[in-house]
C-alpha cells in the first residue's frame, strides 16, 4: 500500500495560512533566497531536470516552458498563476491556497526571477471570493516583509467561465476581454499577456517549486513515476467512503486511490466506473484500475490525469444519464468561437438527451463516435478537444448501457 | 440614472480594468445595472457592443436586477448523482418560483451553476457565493428561513 506523501500540502494544517511568520518558521522563502544566488539558466535547468510537468492537465515540462520565456527578448515579462480550477469534482487548488498561500507566492517569485519578470497575476475563479481574500492578505504580508523584492503580484477574479482555465482564454480575461482562446502559435511563453512573454502555470505546479529548489532535482525526480515524477493531489467525489483530498506519489494506481485512500465504495456496493481528471476525463472500467495514475500511463488507456478529480460511480448509477449531464455542461461552457465546438457540443447534448429518453437509434451511436472523433481533432482549444472524451470512453467501455436505452 | 462614474473610473487606468469594474459594480449593487454598461463603454473607450459582450460572456455577471440573495444550485456530475434535482424541487417549492426566476419581493433569485469546488460534501448550493455543503431537500426550509 502506498503512503500519502505531502510536498505541495507539506504545511497544510500545520501552519496558520494567514501568518507569514508561520510559513517562514517552517522554512519558507529559503528556496527563493537560494534561487536568487543561482544563475537564471542554472535555476531553470534545475527545474527542468526535476522532471516536473504542469499539474494543470497538459503535462508540459515546467523548466522547458520557463526556458522559452527566458530566451524571449522583451522589456516586460509576466508570471501568471492559473487558479481558475473549474473541472467539476476538483478543489485541490482551493485546498492549497486556503492552507498555504505563501508557498504559491514563493513558487511564482522563483519563476519571476528565473525568466526576468517583475509583474505577476493570480487568476482565481469567481466562485472563490473567500480565497481571493486569503491571497490578498498573503500578498500584502509578503510585500511588507520585502520578501518578493521588485516582483509584484495582483489577484484577478474570474466570473464563472470554465473556458478561462485554458491559458490563452485566461490571458484574454486578464486583459479585460471575453475569455475566448487564441489561435496558437504563438504560445504564451513567447507572446502572452499584452503580447509579452508569459508563463502560465497551475497553482499545484507553483507550489511544487520551492521544494524542488530547496531539495534539488535529483530528490524530486526519484519520487513517483520516472516520466511524471513527484506527487499529485487528488480530490475524491461520488460513491466513495472517504470523500476527501490527499497527495500521493505518481506511481500509485487508480485502484489504490479508490480502495486504499478512498476506503472503497459505501454500503458494500460494487464498482461500476470512475472518471478521472474532471468532467472532461475518460470513464474507466474495473479492468483498467491497476493503471498507475501518472500522465503517460493514463493517456495510454485513453484516459487523463487532468486535474486529479476522481469521480467514483457504483453499480446503481446510470452512465447514460450522467453523460447526458456532462454534455449539457460542455454545451453551456463552450465559448462559441470555433464552430466544431459550438455546434458539436450542442449536437452531442441533443443526441444524449434523445438516447437517455428512449428516443435514440443505433445510428446515433455511430454518429456520436464520428462527431466525437472530429471534435477531438479539430476544435480550437482543449475544451472542445476533450469534451467528447466522456462520450467516447463510455461508448467503448459501457456500450451496453446505451443500447439498452435505444428505441 | 444613478451615477456609476466613481465606481467605473476607479479602474480606468488599470490594465484590463473593465472586468474589475464589473466586479466592483456587482459588489455595490449585487448585479450590473444595464445602463452602467453604456457608461463603462464610454470610460474604457469601447463600443457598447464590446462592453456588453464582455459582461454577458461571464455567467457570474448578472446583467439587470436580481434578487437580494442569489441562490445557485450546482448541477455538475458529482452534485447531480448526489440528488441535486431534489434540492432544486425543494427550492422551487419553498420559494414558489422556477429556476431562473426572482421572487416578487425581490429577495431570492434561483439559478443553476456548474461546479463551485466544494465537492467533498455534495450536493452544494451557494447563496451570494457562500457555499452550503451537504444540503438536502429537508435542509432547504431552514437555510432559507435564516435569510428571511
Amino acid at each position: 500500500m502506498q503512503e500519502e506523501m505531502r510536498i505541495v500540502l507539506r504545511n497544510c494544517g500545520k501552519i496558520d495560512p494567514l501568518r507569514i511568520e508561520d510559513y517562514i518558521n517552517a522554512g519558507g522563502y529559503k528556496a527563493l533566497e537560494k534561487a536568487h544566488r543561482m544563475d537564471q539558466k542554472d535555476l531553470i535547468d534545475e527545474v527542468r531536470r526535476s522532471g516536473l510537468r504542469g499539474r494543470g492537465g497538459a503535462g508540459f515540462n515546467c523548466g522547458m516552458k520557463w526556458n522559452f520565456s527566458l530566451t524571449a527578448v522583451s522589456n516586460q515579462k509576466y508570471v501568471v498563476c492559473n487558479a481558475d480550477e473549474g473541472e467539476p469534482g476538483t478543489y485541490k487548488d482551493r485546498i492549497i491556497m486556503e492552507n498555504d498561500p505563501q508557498s504559491l507566492l514563493e513558487g511564482m517569485a522563483i519563476c519571476a526571477y528565473a525568466i526576468g519578470a517583475k509583474q505577476g497575476y493570480i487568476y482565481c475563479r469567481g466562485e472563490y471570493p473567500y480565497v481571493v481574500e486569503i491571497l490578498n492578505k498573503a500578498i500584502s504580508q509578503a510585500e511588507e516583509k520585502g520578501l518578493l523584492g521588485d516582483f509584484s503580484v495582483e489577484v484577478r477574479m474570474g466570473a464563472g467561465a470554465y473556458v478561462c482555465g485554458e491559458e490563452t482564454a485566461l490571458i484574454e480575461s486578464i486583459e479585460g476581454n471575453r475569455g475566448e482562446p487564441r489561435f496558437k502559435p504563438p504560445f504564451p511563453p513567447v507572446e502572452g499577456l499584452w503580447g509579452k512573454p508569459t508563463i502560465v502555470n497551475n497553482v499545484e505546479t507553483f507550489a511544487n517549486i520551492p521544494m524542488i529548489v530547496e531539495k534539488g532535482s535529483e530528490w524530486y525526480k526519484s519520487i513517483g513515476a520516472s516520466n511524471y515524477p513527484g506527487t499529485k493531489v487528488f480530490t475524491l467525489t461520488g460513491d466513495v467512503v472517504n470523500r476527501t483530498y490527499f497527495e500521493v506519489p505518481t506511481d500509485t494506481t487508480i485502484r489504490q486511490v479508490i480502495y486504499g485512500f478512498g476506503g472503497g465504495l459505501p454500503e458494500g456496493k460494487a464498482f461500476k466506473a470512475v472518471q478521472i481528471g474532471g468532467t472532461s476525463g475518460g470513464f474507466i472500467p474495473d479492468e483498467l484500475l491497476d493503471t498507475p495514475i501518472d500522465f503517460d500511463s493514463m493517456a495510454a488507456i485513453g484516459a487523463t490525469l487532468g486535474s486529479g478529480a476522481v469521480f467514483v460511480m457504483d453499480e446503481t448509477r446510470d452512465i447514460v444519464d450522467i453523460v447526458e449531464r456532462i454534455t449539457k455542461f460542455f454545451e453551456h461552457e463552450s465559448c462559441g468561437k470555433c464552430s466544431p465546438c459550438r455546434e458539436g457540443t450542442k449536437r452531442m447534448h441533443e443526441m444524449l438527451q434523445q438516447i437517455n429518453h428512449g428516443q435514440g437509434c443505433a445510428e446515433d451511436l455511430a454518429l456520436m463516435e464520428r462527431l466525437g472523433s472530429v471534435m477531438s481533432k479539430i476544435c480550437l482549444c482543449g475544451l472542445g478537444q476533450a469534451a467528447p472524451a466522456p462520450v467516447l470512453t463510455t461508448l467503448k467501455h459501457f456500450r451496453g448501457e446505451y443500447t439498452a436505452k435505444l428505441n | 440614472m444613478e451615477d456609476y462614474n466613481a465606481i467605473i473610473n476607479a479602474y480606468k487606468d488599470v490594465p484590463g480594468g473593465l472586468i474589475e469594474a464589473y466586479h466592483a459594480l456587482q459588489r455595490s449593487f449585487n448585479y450590473i445595472p444595464e445602463d452602467s454598461i453604456d457608461k463603462a463603454a464610454e470610460v474604457f473607450n469601447l463600443s457598447k457592443a464590446r462592453a456588453y459582450g464582455v459582461a454577458s460572456f461571464y455567467s457570474y455577471f448578472n446583467i439587470g436586477k436580481k434578487g437580494k440573495y442569489i441562490v445557485r444550485i450546482c448541477e455538475s456530475a458529482p452534485c447531480h448523482i448526489a440528488g441535486a434535482n431534489k434540492v432544486v424541487e425543494a427550492l422551487e417549492k419553498e420559494l414558489g418560483i422556477k429556476m431562473g426566476e426572482t421572487t416578487n419581493d425581490g429577495k431570492f433569485t434561483l439559478e443553476f451553476t456548474e461546479c463551485v469546488g466544494q465537492c467533498q460534501a455534495t450536493p452544494v448550493i451557494t447563496i451570494n457565493s457562500k457555499p452550503y455543503i451537504d444540503v438536502s431537500a429537508e435542509k432547504i426550509p431552514a437555510i432559507l428561513k435564516e435569510l428571511a
